[in-house]
């Protein structure tokens, strides 16, 4: 992936503006010597690696706001570092760039269950949230799979999804508010603890906007009741057609369950080895079903559920008898990445949406690449919504595997284009699919979108060389 | 008017305009936020009907002048609806792109979400007359800036939509509501709060203060239902329970805005649910009442449509840390006060920046959301 060349007279200015960040910021706040820079060289895209110019750790809004003057007055790029666990390289530097790092803004600051919202600091994980309110049987929906790691101001800036948002929504849907500190250092306060904006979105485009648009140093979220208890079945089948069959049946009746997920023969196996869930082994496809509710909701629920699977003659059907249980076929799935870097060397995991009723064929066309590029590849999806996660199988120290990784995950993210879906629902266009932005879009909405970029960031300091292709 | 069929003829238009240009669909919400200043109407009226439909799929497409009842009536005969249940309130002539233009959500919206959690994706003409796609059909999809969102509740001010992509719902088997009567608004606002945060997933809560009665909704299958009315009726001390028709009807009415007083003004202002019955005895004295919706967060509000009715509607909101939109009012009044809040001087230079983005000569709706 080709980089913009650094700034030479940026490099050359190294020592002085490393002192001028000393200036502005408490000691421990800047980053400088190579051995302490090192872990923020990359994020979980960990095929790229760069080390920045400087890494600062900021504690407050007002240190960012002098970090962003600073950097605009210099013309220093800066780039926005959650807890580094971004799947597209969102998180990645360049070398003549100031990595701001949120972790010690890691603050809850208020939480208000009459009005049902918290605030909370961007460095804030986003299981903080849920574990900072579940004493009072409250959480914050969007469920990342690298929820225990992963910050909300992270989740933020990719629009993170999680397993769970055919029900409850990604994070867009659940944010009331934010404050945005911009590349001029202006503090920008974006809707509130109430609904809806009055006038522009901004919040609605500030989400997802990758770092784009500036630094955030607090957002509002939206926390929601808990179920009263939620309950999870397998149901295997002999054909990835089947299984897909299956999920159209569900939702046409109706039921829209608060996660409806699909394996393939492939991730199921190396699942089941890592978690022991009981996964059917003499499965082609396998759905993770969970409702929620109370027991004889549940139940209720299921059964209907059942009905509906045994039209497609499954191969396996099992519900869950105990949170014991439920938690096993989770952890199975939650932990898929893990279970797949147990069977491979390395991994690229894949992230487009396509319509759901083109999956069959979808998986098909998948398969007939993974042979030719002689490469393995194991599919989980978001079957409810459409979100394909393939995981492409290959040996990082040999750099062909890794050229012929990245051009079979080409081919996959330009196929669900094709058949009307996108590049990318819910880990971010960062720098894997920057140069891939052009099988979606013209150059004139290209065009739009730097325009807008352009208002918030005109020289385009801020995570340069992401979303966009150059 | 000027009411192109085709985008391409549309894109023309746009290209051709010699200035400012009035953008609307059927224009049933002429008399919200300010008035437009434009010697010509742009409409999206014969740019009309559903060009994608896939109920298993929960999505659905419709060109930008399509009615809202042609929608609903489409969704319905599947068993679907639109998840932010939009308000009727401006009738049925109402367009898909009035509706999304406007961001307009009914009470559903507390639970299921704003019309604009719902857009997937929109086709739109930039004020250089540049026919742009964005988003897409699927339910998930964060691939580049989300400018579907940016555009949706923009009111034309920055293209002119002409179809748009949202994500559909199942209609529940059963509707059933808890009637709480007898309650001032500050108690009613916490039986709603205390049932928002049930665990029975309550998806419109409201309160009525001229008949002092509060609502709580349940949309699930027939046996949750009666369950969870049951359950919530115990925990907040009993009340009637509406079958699904009354329900139906009685949230059609607060959709719609029904018990709304009558009044030349009518606005509404949305605060943290508690701050809700502040709001109301806030601008009382001026003759202003209401009712509130979203567990107490929507005040929808009418009065006479004086200077000194609208501030105590914008004094009340800043108080409560809130927003307000005039709805609808005179001309008069609408050109001469904020018909909403007016934002910080670095928002109010990236609005405009943003606006100059997409339309660089500034022929869309000019002033449409603020004076400057």
């Amino acid at each position: 992936m080709r980089q913009p060349d650094p700034k030479a007279e940026i490099l050359a200015r190294r020592a002085e503006l490393v002192a001028g960040l000393r200036h502005i910021l408490p000691e421990r706040a800047v980053i400088e010597d190579r051995i302490s820079l090192k872990p923020y060289e990359t994020d979980g895209l960990s095929a790229y690696r760069q080390t920045p110019l400087a890494v600062v750790l900021p504690e407050t809004e007002a240190e960012i706001v002098a970090v962003m003057k600073f950097c605009a007055a210099h013309g220093v790029r800066v780039i926005p570092r959650g807890a580094g666990t971004s799947l597209s390289g969102g998180a990645l530097p360049l070398a003549d760039a100031v990595v701001v790092g949120m972790m010690r803004m890691n603050r809850i600051l208020e939480i208000n269950y009459a009005d049902r919202y918290a605030v909370v600091q961007p460095g804030v994980t986003n299981i903080g949230i849920t574990n900072a309110v579940a004493d009072e049987g409250f959480f914050y929906a969007p469920d990342p799979s690298s929820q225990l790691a992963c910050m909300i101001g992270g989740n933020v800036g990719m629009n993170s999804g999680g397993a769970h948002c055919l029900k409850y929504g990604v994070t867009a849907n659940n944010l009331l508010g934010l404050r945005l500190v911009t590349i001029e250092g202006e503090v920008l306060e974006i809707g509130g603890t109430h609904c809806d904006a009055a006038g522009y979105d901004w919040l609605g485009l500030i989400t997802g906007a990758e770092g784009q648009l500036g630094i955030l140093t607090e957002v509002t979220v939206r926390i929601l009741r808990s179920p009263e208890g939620a309950r999870a079945m397998l149901a295997g089948f002999a054909t990835n057609e089947i299984a897909g069959q299956c999920v159209d049946a569900i939702i046409s009746s109706g039921i829209i369950p608060v996660a409806l997920e699909f394996m393939d023969r492939p991730a199921i196996h190396a699942c089941e080895a890592f978690a022991h869930a009981g996964y059917p082994l003499n499965a082609e496809a396998l759905l993770i079903i969970e409702v929620e509710g109370s027991e004889e909701e549940q139940t209720a629920m299921l059964g209907r559920i059942r009905e509906i699977c045994e039209r497609f003659n499954p191969v396996s059907m099992r519900v869950s008898e105990t949170a014991e249980e439920s938690a096993a076929i989770w952890k199975g799935r939650k932990g898929a990445f893990g279970a797949i870097g147990r069977i491979s060397p390395d991994y690229l995991c894949m992230d487009g949406t396509i319509p759901t009723s083109r999956l069959p064929e979808v998986l098909r066309r998948i398969e007939e690449m993974s042979a030719s590029y002689g490469l393995q590849v194991a599919n989980i999806f978001h079957a409810g919504d459409g979100n394909l996660h393939p995981l492409i199988m290959f040996d990082a120290n040999d750099p062909a595997s890794f050229a012929r990784a990245e051009a079979f995950g080409a081919d996959i993210l330009t196929l669900c284009v094709e058949v009307g879906g996108c590049l990318t629902g819910e880990h971010g266009v960062g720098i894997e699919k920057r140069d891939l932005m052009t099988k979606q879009f013209t150059k004139p909405e290209l065009d739009q979108m730097r325009r807008i970029k352009s208002a918030f960031d005109p020289d385009w300091l801020l995570n340069p060389a992401k979303v966009f292709p150059l | 008017m000027m009411m192109p069929q085709t985008e391409a003829e549309l894109a023309g238009l746009v290209m051709d305009a010699a200035g400012p240009l009035l953008v609307q669909g059927n224009g049933t919400k002429s008399a919200m936020l300010r008035p437009v200043q434009a010697a010509q109407t742009l409409s999206t009226k014969a740019m009309s009907g559903i060009t994608l439909y896939a109920p298993n799929e929960l999505v659905m497409s419709a060109r930008a002048g399509t009615p809202l009842a042609e929608i609903e009536e489409a969704l319905a005969a599947h068993n679907q609806q639109l998840v932010a249940e939009p308000s009727h309130l401006f009738g049925a002539e109402q367009t898909i792109g009035g509706v999304v233009g406007a961001n307009m959500s009914g009470p559903r919206r507390i639970s299921g979400g704003a019309m604009r959690d719902h857009v997937l994706g929109v086709r739109l003409v930039n004020g250089s007359g540049e026919i742009l796609n964005f988003g897409g059909r699927v339910l998930k999809n964060v691939t580049g800036l989300d400018v579907a969102k940016l555009v949706t509740g923009s009111f034309g001010t920055l293209a002119v939509m002409t179809e748009i992509t949202f994500k559909v719902a199942p209609r529940s088997e059963a509707t059933g509501t808890l009637v709480l009567p007898g309650l001032d608004a500050k108690a009613a606002v916490k039986a709603l709060s205390a049932g928002l945060g049930s665990p029975f997933c309550v998806s419109g809560a409201a309160y009525v203060p001229a008949t002092q009665t509060a609502y709580l909704r349940i949309e699930e299958f027939a046996p949750s239902v009666t369950y969870r009315c049951q359950a919530l009726a115990k925990q907040l001390g009993g009340g009637e329970v509406l079958g699904t028709e009354a329900s139906l009807e009685l949230w059609r009415d607060i959709r719609d805005c029904k018990m709304l007083p009558p009044g030349d003004a009518l606005w509404r202002v949305s605060v943290a649910p508690s701050a809700g019955p502040a709001v109301l005895e806030a601008v009382a004295a001026q003759g202003v009442s209401g009712f509130l919706d979203w567990g107490g967060g929507l005040v929808w509000l009418a009065g006479p449509a004086t200077q000194e009715a609208h501030d105590a509607v914008c004094a009340a909101a800043r108080a409560a840390h809130g927003v307000w939109w005039l709805m609808r009012g005179p001309e008069a009044l609408r050109a001469a006060v904020d018909v909403l809040p007016p934002e910080s001087a670095a928002l109010a230079a990236l609005r405009r920046r943003v606006q100059q983005s997409f339309d660089p000569r500034g022929i869309f709706n000019p002033l449409k959301l603020q004076a400057a």
